[in-house]
């Protein structure tokens, strides 16, 4: 009965979503007030039957309704609740509905959020969402239906695959999708614009929160999953260059460009048609990004996972959501005027150094990812891997970081770049400094680079600051003040920017790192990086749906303890696998990490690491998000935002 | 085609099979830690053919740990690194490089950071082109008569 009740508010969604595809658009063309209005109530009415329907597909693995199909291939009753909930997004057809729900919040946000909003261009952007929601939803319904029953239905579910029974997996989907379908609002907004042939501040001003909310989910989803790669796979890498990790990079690249660029049109009313069309780009790239790797075309091992008619559909959608945009782009673009005119060297010239440098960066990261669909076609088979990917990002990110602090020092409109520089001497001295320290002292170049890079990255961050408060050249005390009343969008700025700078030192410190494989026996203790490891013993632990074998290792260092770490090898009965599960010992300047691996004669197989700075990596991305947030919660932002008008907007 | 419809169904073989992200045995590596580093680096340029996107020192496939032992057989035996990876590259194809060869398949491959940087200055000297630029700077005499009149 409950799955029923999920499936026909699935379809219900369907249908509201159609009409929120139709009406609010025509309502805005014909500037029928009626019409207009009815985008948000569709809007919301679709978000709470995705919602219903939604919590009809956990109910249903919770109470382990193996007769739904889904369930019965996701889930388990010998799964502890928290992956029975988590299951329901952790396969093809319950993620896309969980993709579906989020678009819908997205939706809902807008209508609840937008009161404010021109009542034409809110119904043209309900009515973009809606056409989006509507194609999605009608193939979650039609070829992806999570709530197909089977009979006769299996005693025991099949679970979902071990290794997403990871805490820090199991949440990485939710939060991705956020990232990803947030781009929805201002693709949005963009189609908007150009059906209504215009774009202005105000547009600027409402599309930023909404791309700086998504961007901070986005870096926080790839975050996530790089550090879930770091734990889980056992490795002690965080980035394999991997086309599902590369795929949720490239909109990371081109939404941070957006944001940016959103920043100039909210200024300057400059770089107007150029930003809608990164708009359009960046969610262009998170569809790709969710579904390419699902449809088989990139991954082409998992193809075989998925039914050839689903990839037709997915990528009929596709062709028709980017290619109908680009093509309403390139018809519509010329209508939207610059206003806003600028020098060369400004920081509107920095910005789009900035948007160059960063689109240039997808665009390698695209073709890398791509290449060896592409060659297929030639019948040449290669392999694109991590030694070019990091041969052809590297040169490009140094321009990019070293610009990074360059820019915001930099005057709006017209700027000279030698006072600007001379502000930041101190920066680049110290930046220098600890390069040179690093080389001298360790003959590490690229961590000697990567360390300066990083001071530089992280102290220009805070140069425009520095800059505003007047540091040493007024009393400090007036210098507080000063400090104490700056906005909470520049504080953002400055700290999303020194995040970079620490995800830049975490990498730096992880070239340091150092790993070995031994194979010990009980009692045994091996002198590794500078610690001492022994093994105290061996253990089996029965888990809820697995069974452990645990080893206690005791680190010593100078003869004091550092830690006792229990690393374990899970193996999965029902599924036959196993999963390492790593320790993790850090005090952020460094990890001991320990994976386990069989047992060989008696002896035991241990990979251990020291992983120099590794937590940096991660704790950067949180950094940005961290300044990301603090932009979005800047009282201008809201206070700024247009007042209420409530009257049919200005039509093209 | 065919190699790469095998290569396929031997992962789906292998995936069934064993135990995935188990660790490879100490006794593979060499004693020596020069060598070892020197085998180490070339398999970190080589891809495991029956993975996803995984160098042989990554991987755990059996057939992963073939090579890395191949590989380490090589460099006790003397050879250079050019050596043993033209050899691989013989046997298994140019498949097998993480690094894909510098040749007219891959011009574009290799010149996509400067394609999409030509791309990016040629737009923005078109885009300037076409909109109205600033007006110039003041001049020195302008500058100083908005300084009398300010006073």
């Amino acid at each position: 009965m409950i799955p029923e009740l999920g499936h026909f508010a699935l379809a219900l969604a369907v249908a509201l979503a159609a009409a929120q595809a139709v009406l609010p658009i025509v309502g805005a063309q014909s500037r029928d007030p009626r019409l207009m209005a009815a985008g948000p109530a569709l809007a919301v009415g679709q978000l709470i039957s995705l919602v219903f329907c939604y919590g009809c597909l956990v109910w249903s693995a919770v109470v382990n309704d193996f007769s739904v199909y889904d369930v019965a291939m996701n889930s388990s009753s010998t799964e502890p609740l928290f992956y029975r909930i988590t299951g329901t997004w952790g396969n093809h057809d319950g993620s896309i509905l969980l993709w579906c729900l989020v678009l819908s919040i997205c939706g809902g946000a807008v209508a609840l959020f937008g009161r404010g909003l021109p009542s034409a261009l809110r119904a043209r952007v309900l009515g973009v969402m809606g056409i989006v929601s509507a194609g999605f939803l009608l193939f979650t319904l039609t070829a992806s239906n999570p709530f197909r029953r089977m009979w006769p239905p299996p005693i025991q579910g099949a679970a979902i695959n071990p290794l997403l029974q990871d805490p820090g997996l199991a949440i990485h989907p939710p939060i991705l999708y956020i990232g990803y379908v947030g781009f929805s609002i201002p693709f949005a907004f963009a189609v908007a614009a150009l059906l209504e042939g215009r774009v202005d501040a105000t547009w600027g001003r409402w599309v930023r929160p909404w791309t700086l909310a998504a961007w901070c989910f986005l870096t926080c989803g790839i975050a996530l999953g790089s550090w879930w790669a770091y734990y889980e796979l056992g490795w002690g890498g965080f980035w394999f260059w991997d086309p599902v990790e590369n795929a949720s990079l490239l909109p990371w690249l081109t939404g941070t460009a957006l944001l940016h660029c959103a920043i100039v049109v909210e200024k300057r009313e400059a770089l107007k048609t150029w930003t809608v069309l990164l708009a359009i780009a960046t969610f262009s790239l998170s569809l790709c990004g969710t579904f390419m790797v699902r449809s088989g075309i990139l991954n082409s091992v998992h193809s075989f996972a998925v039914d050839p008619t689903q990839g037709v559909f997915i990528l009929t959608l596709l062709a028709i959501t980017i290619g109908g945009s680009l093509a309403l782009f390139a018809f519509r673009a010329p209508v939207l005027a610059a206003s806003g005119v600028f020098a060369p060297i400004s920081r509107e010239g920095a910005l789009v150094l900035n948007n160059v440098l960063l689109c240039s960066l997808c665009a390698v990261v695209f073709t890398g990812t791509a290449y060896p669909l592409f060659a297929a076609l030639f019948h040449v088979q290669l392999s694109v891997g991590p030694p070019y990917f990091h041969l052809t990002v590297v040169p490009l990110l140094v321009p990019l970081f070293l610009a990074m602090s360059v820019g915001p020092v930099l005057a709006w409109k017209r700027a000279d770049l030698a006072p600007a520089l001379l502000r930041l001497w101190w920066a680049g001295a110290i930046a220098a400094l600890i390069g040179i320290g690093t080389e001298l002292g360790l003959h590490r170049a690229f961590a000697a680079a990567g360390f300066a890079g990083a001071a530089w990255l992280i102290l220009g961050a805070f140069a425009e600051l520095v800059e505003r408060i007047r540091l040493f050249r007024i009393p400090l005390g007036a210098s507080w003040s000063r400090l104490r009343a700056q906005r909470l969008g520049v504080w953002g700025g400055a700290i999303a920017h020194a995040g970079m700078g620490v995800t830049v030192a975490g990498i730096a410190g992880m070239s340091l790192a150092l790993s070995t494989i031994v194979a010990v026996a009980p009692g045994q203790t091996i002198a590794f990086g500078g610690y001492q490891w022994t093994l105290l013993a061996m253990h089996d632990v029965p888990g809820p749906n697995y069974t452990a074998q645990v080893a206690d290792l005791r680190i010593m260092r100078d003869g004091r303890q550092v830690a006792v770490v229990h690393p374990s090898l899970r193996t999965f009965g029902q599924q036959h696998q196993t999963v390492t599960d790593t320790s993790i010992q850090t005090n952020l300047l460094r990890d001991l990490y320990i994976a386990l691996g069989g047992e060989q004669g008696g002896k035991v197989v241990l990979r251990l690491h020291v992983n120099t700075l590794a937590a940096f990596v991660w704790l950067g991305a949180l950094v940005m998000a961290f300044g990301g947030a603090l932009s979005l919660v800047d009282r201008r932002l809201r206070v700024g935002a247009p007042a209420r008008r409530g009257v049919v907007g200005v039509p093209a | 085609m065919i190699r790469f419809r095998l290569v396929v169904a031997v992962f789906l073989l292998a995936l069934a099979a064993g135990p995935a992200w188990a660790l490879s045995s100490p006794s593979e590596m060499l004693a020596n830690p020069v060598l070892e580093k020197r085998a180490e680096a070339i398999g970190m340029q080589l891809r495991c053919v029956v993975c996803q996107n995984e160098s042989i020192e990554q991987s755990d496939a059996t057939l992963a740990a073939q090579f890395r032992a191949i590989i380490r057989r090589r460099v006790t035996e003397g050879w250079s690194d050019k050596r043993i990876m033209d050899w691989m590259v013989q046997r298994y194809g140019t498949f097998i490089l993480l690094r894909p060869p510098f040749d007219p398949m891959t011009w574009i491959l290799w010149g996509a950071p400067a394609i999409a940087l030509a791309v990016g200055g040629v737009a923005i000297v078109l885009a300037r082109r076409r909109h109205p630029s600033l007006p110039e700077p003041l001049s020195v005499a302008e500058r100083q008569r908005l300084a009398e009149l300010l006073k």
